[in-house]
């Protein structure tokens, strides 16, 4: 073999040896026991300082609280939601305090209008709504619901509403169409108010013969707003021709009848 | 972290359309656009050297050791710019100890030792090694240490030896090909297979940057052999040159070819993301990529070049264009770096928005970090091309003839 | 405020595991306990007769770990495998779970780094498509500034960590830092990751950042220091609408599983096959 080869090879074996040392002293040990990670990672993360307790556990001390917010519409939301972190607070009740929100800001999170909010949420505007006062000044947080003799749909479907006054079936009750909604007002994710089911429905008001809307007694509705919507003034089609196989919504949207693509 | 929130909340100033939150921070900047540009220059020098030995093109003799001694200057800058974009510097020796085989950019600790040791070296280490044998014999001490340490104690200068050097040299430079092709490609390939990028994602990657990279080594040493030649006063071999110069014309009509397949393509397929793309072009990437890249760097090179083809015009007019249409080349292939790395990240992967990079002066991926890296090679060159000095041809001593 | 007795003080997590486990629940048994209702109330009781014990935690001995003694658990990871599923159609884009985000796991608190945000879709009626994200949404969403009366549909969409079952950033982490645990979470070893940010370039849905401090990449971990003691990760705990419903992605009979049976799933990007665990239900096609 010549030299050179015979010396490269003795720099190549110093070199491999030299690896395979470090590799040995400074792979980390737990290295690859359940994959090409160091297994103590998992350890150390799941170590990591707990912040928030979890709602059961406030619960646990403030029962009372609990118990009223469970029959409450803010059942769903957790203590923490708005308390922030409280597993210290848990830890040494004495010691550290949660915060508690005052004002209107924190509340404004969920429940200022915005139109891309799921219909039904409860929103409003905070310029028109409480007068700048803090919103626990009227609604108790953990019981948030005013009693109130006939709650308007409006309160919770403040979109629709908004919707429903830009266009002609403005003087409609919501009741004209969906029922009483008393049920729908207990359970409202559950329990759904009252559809329209067929073209006849419309047809009440906009068939070339119609009298107007009547309930399951056949006793006239008469509109909330006369002056804005009266039979009289509805648009009138062929209800045999016009749409025929169609359902009305499935082209014109009722709460805005008006409205152009 | 002062200058960081600084310049992100400047960025988020010039978003257009919507981006992920996260992506306000560009993570690979300029320091990630110079590391590819350098090694691309260590693969086009080398295979330019290589043309020389296996392909025996005559011409370029000259710059043989030459091209191989600027690869080798390159190639110890060329971690540099990664070392200073880690987040943990300190823990980079973690590539060669438990590298991820299914990342792409594990190979790198493999490809480089494998590049560095095996391919550049020992290249260079057997085709000097007669002429560091007869160094280590000079009267001066430090020259006698230092060649005598570089010989590796093998001091033999035998016709059998020497001619195993000729035979190792080739072989190595032959496996040498495909090693300059994996340097390069690799880094292609990291970009390549990110298939959450839609300007990085393709087939093509690997090979516009290898042939870019090509592009770009022969315009480099087509500029070093121009430069050392005036500093030392020595006249230019017109031959070397024009060969030089077809093969830089040839690469880079092939480096064009390969990019505007991609480009037709991308415009053909119009999938999901042409439109953000296209409009990231024509703002974000306007000036480096459609005039600085294509047009000054690409179009206006080629057409001189090919008109020097055609015309045939006197040596001085073709010096002067080689030297202003390499540097401009240079210049067009940093910045085609820049268009895929930058541009990669200019865009959202959400498709409807675009951000901007906003590059500091100071501190490790500023500016002047950037410029130091980039004159580092040249410096290192200098040193280099004094103690293997690719121009002396020594003839050996009458005592070193006696030992064999 | 009627009188209580004020919950003892347990040894809390923080325990460092034993050498050699890939996990001791640096567990706290009573948190253990936190998911069953009532059970809590029984283990108060059954606490009071170890009274003369209790007087040990003066000594330093922890009464975690005496009711560790009695009853530890070991939390075995290959019994889970967690996924999330998100109801489109309860978001409200409040941006509790944002805020709950960073508190909990330490998020630095700037504009710039997220382990979870919520984007508002607006999407006109001549075929614009608006979506933004201000902050993440931290502090909710300020008007559109679309009149209504142009808006075809809007929306909220809660982004997160996939933790993807072929996780592409974990592909390309060239040490070996970032990696798919045995229970199905992404996690990021903060103490290796070298900070080259290729996970980052590869995660197609941009859930991971650079932590501007500690310099590793960073990104929702599913809460696992929570997860791992039967608590819910933080965004899931906070949400007021129920609209994160985290748990067993392959466990019949299981909040998840079911929410998966009943509605039509989408998830993110299913053309590059990274297979991810957190499913959405009628999410809408211009959601990338």
């Amino acid at each position: 073999m010549p030299s050179q080869v015979k010396r490269l090879l003795l720099l190549f074996a110093v070199a491999a040896v030299a690896l395979i040392l470090l590799r040995h002293f400074l792979v980390p040990k737990s290295f690859g026991r359940y994959g090409h990670y160091r297994a103590d990672a998992v350890g150390a993360i799941a170590a990591s300082e707990l912040r928030y307790s979890g709602h059961l556990v406030c619960a646990e001390c403030h029962d009372d609280i609990a118990g009223t917010k469970k029959a409450s519409k803010h059942a769903p939301v957790s203590c923490e939601t708005c308390h922030g972190p409280g597993y210290s607070h848990s830890q040494d009740p004495t010691e550290n305090k949660v915060s508690v929100p005052s004002g209107r800001e924190r509340c404004g999170y969920c429940h200022n209008y915005d139109a891309s909010r799921p219909t039904g949420f409860p929103q409003i505007d905070p310029a028109a709504h409480g007068a700048d006062e803090p919103c626990a000044s009227c609604h108790n947080p953990h019981q948030p619901e005013l009693k109130v003799e006939t709650p308007s749909c409006e309160a919770c479907h403040t979109e629709i509403a908004r919707t429903l006054s830009q266009g002609h079936h403005r003087g409609l009750n919501c009741t004209t169409c969906h029922g009483s909604g008393t049920t729908h007002q207990v359970d409202p994710k559950n329990i759904k108010p009252e559809m329209p089911a067929s073209r006849d429905f419309c047809a009440q008001c906009h068939a070339e013969d119609a009298t107007g809307p009547k309930n399951a007694s056949g006793i006239e509705i008469a509109p909330r707003v006369e002056s804005v919507t009266r039979v009289e003034k509805a648009p009138r089609v062929d209800m045999a021709v016009h749409g025929q196989d169609y359902l009305c919504w499935q082209c014109h949207f009722p709460h805005l009848p008006e409205a152009r693509r | 972290m002062e200058e960081l929130l600084r310049q992100l909340a400047e960025a988020l100033k010039h978003v257009t359309g919507f981006i992920y939150p996260n992506e306000i921070e560009l993570h690979w900047g300029i320091l990630i656009v110079l590391y590819p540009f350098i090694t691309g220059l260590v693969a086009g020098a080398f295979i330019l050297a290589s043309l020389e030995r296996v392909f025996n093109v005559k011409e370029i003799q000259p710059t043989y050791r030459l091209s191989l001694l600027t690869a080798l200057a390159f190639l110890l800058v060329a971690p540099l710019p990664l070392l200073a974009h880690l987040g943990h510097p300190e823990r980079a020796f973690e590539i060669f100890l438990t590298p991820h085989l299914e990342s792409a950019m594990a190979m790198f600790g493999f490809v480089y030792a494998w590049y560095l040791m095996v391919v550049l070296l020992l290249e260079i280490w057997f085709d000097y090694r007669r002429d560091i044998v007869l160094w280590s014999e000079s009267p001066r001490a430090w020259r006698r240490i230092l060649y005598s340490v570089l010989t590796l104690g093998v001091r033999s200068t035998s016709d059998k030896a020497l001619a195993f050097d000729q035979k190792a040299g080739k072989f190595i430079t032959i496996v040498g090909i495909p090693s300059a092709f994996l340097l390069h490609g690799y880094v292609g390939f990291i970009f390549g297979s990110v298939k959450a990028n839609p300007w990085w994602s393709s087939v093509l990657m690997p090979v516009v940057f290898l042939f870019s990279a090509i592009v770009s080594g022969i315009a480099l040493v087509l500029l070093i052999y121009m430069v050392s030649s005036w500093l030392r006063k020595t006249p230019i071999y017109m031959p070397c040159l024009d060969r030089l110069g077809q093969f830089l014309f040839y690469a880079i009509i092939l480096d064009v070819s390969l990019e505007l397949l991609d480009f037709v393509h991308r415009l053909y397929e119009a999938e999901e993301s042409i439109d953000i793309l296209g409009q990231m072009i024509q703002s974000r990437l306007f000036v480096s990529l459609v005039v600085v890249q294509v047009m000054i760097g690409t179009v206006l090179p080629l057409v001189s070049l090919a008109m020097l083809r055609a015309l045939k015009p006197r040596e001085v007019v073709r010096k002067a264009v080689y030297f202003v249409m390499g540097s401009i080349v240079l210049v067009s292939i940093f910045f085609m770096r820049w268009n895929v790395v930058l541009g990669g990240q200019l865009f959202s992967k959400s498709l409807r928005g675009l951000t901007v990079y906003k590059i500091g002066i100071a501190g490790r991926e500023g500016v002047i970090a950037a410029a130091g890296l980039t004159i580092l090679p040249f410096l290192i060159l200098l040193v280099l091309v004094r103690i293997l000095p690719p121009w002396i041809k020594t003839e050996p001593t009458e005592e070193a003839q006696k030992k064999d | 405020m009627t009188e209580k007795p004020i919950k003892p003080r347990s040894a809390i997590s923080g325990r460092t595991p034993e050498k050699g486990s890939s996990l001791t629940p640096g567990h706290d048994p009573l948190s253990e306990r936190l998911n069953f209702a009532g059970t809590r109330r029984d283990f108060l009781k059954s606490l009071l007769k170890l009274a003369p014990v209790v007087g040990l935690s003066a000594l330093g001995v922890g009464l975690g770990q005496i009711v560790a003694a009695n009853q530890e658990k070991q939390y075995d990871p290959t019994k889970h495998w967690y996924g999330m599923g998100i109801d489109v159609h309860r978001c409200i884009g409040c941006g509790r779970c944002v805020e709950a985000c960073k508190e909990e796991n330490n998020v630095p608190r700037y504009p710039y780094f997220f382990r979870t945000w919520v984007e508002r879709y607006v999407e006109t009626k001549d075929g614009e498509v608006r979506v933004d994200s201000p902050n993440g949404s931290i502090n909710a969403f300020p008007p559109s500034g679309v009149p209504e009366q142009r808006i075809l549909k809007t929306f909220y969409v809660p982004k997160i960590c996939n933790h993807c079952a072929e996780p592409p950033c974990v592909q390309v982490c060239p040490v070996g830092a970032t990696f798919l645990s045995r229970d199905g979470v992404v996690l990021v070893d903060e103490s290796y990751c070298i900070g080259c940010r290729y996970c980052i370039q590869a995660c197609p849905y941009g859930a991971r950042y650079l932590h501007p401090k500690k310099r590793v990449a960073d990104k929702c971990t599913f809460c696992y220091h929570r997860i791992t003691k039967g608590l819910r990760p933080a965004c899931v705990e906070v949400c007021p609408t129920s609209a994160r419903i985290f748990g067993e992605a392959r466990r019949a009979n299981t909040p998840l599983w079911e929410f998966v049976r009943t509605h039509d799933i989408q998830v993110l990007k299913p053309h590059l096959r990274t297979s991810p665990k957190v499913y959405y239900c009628d999410l809408d096609s211009e959601v990338r």
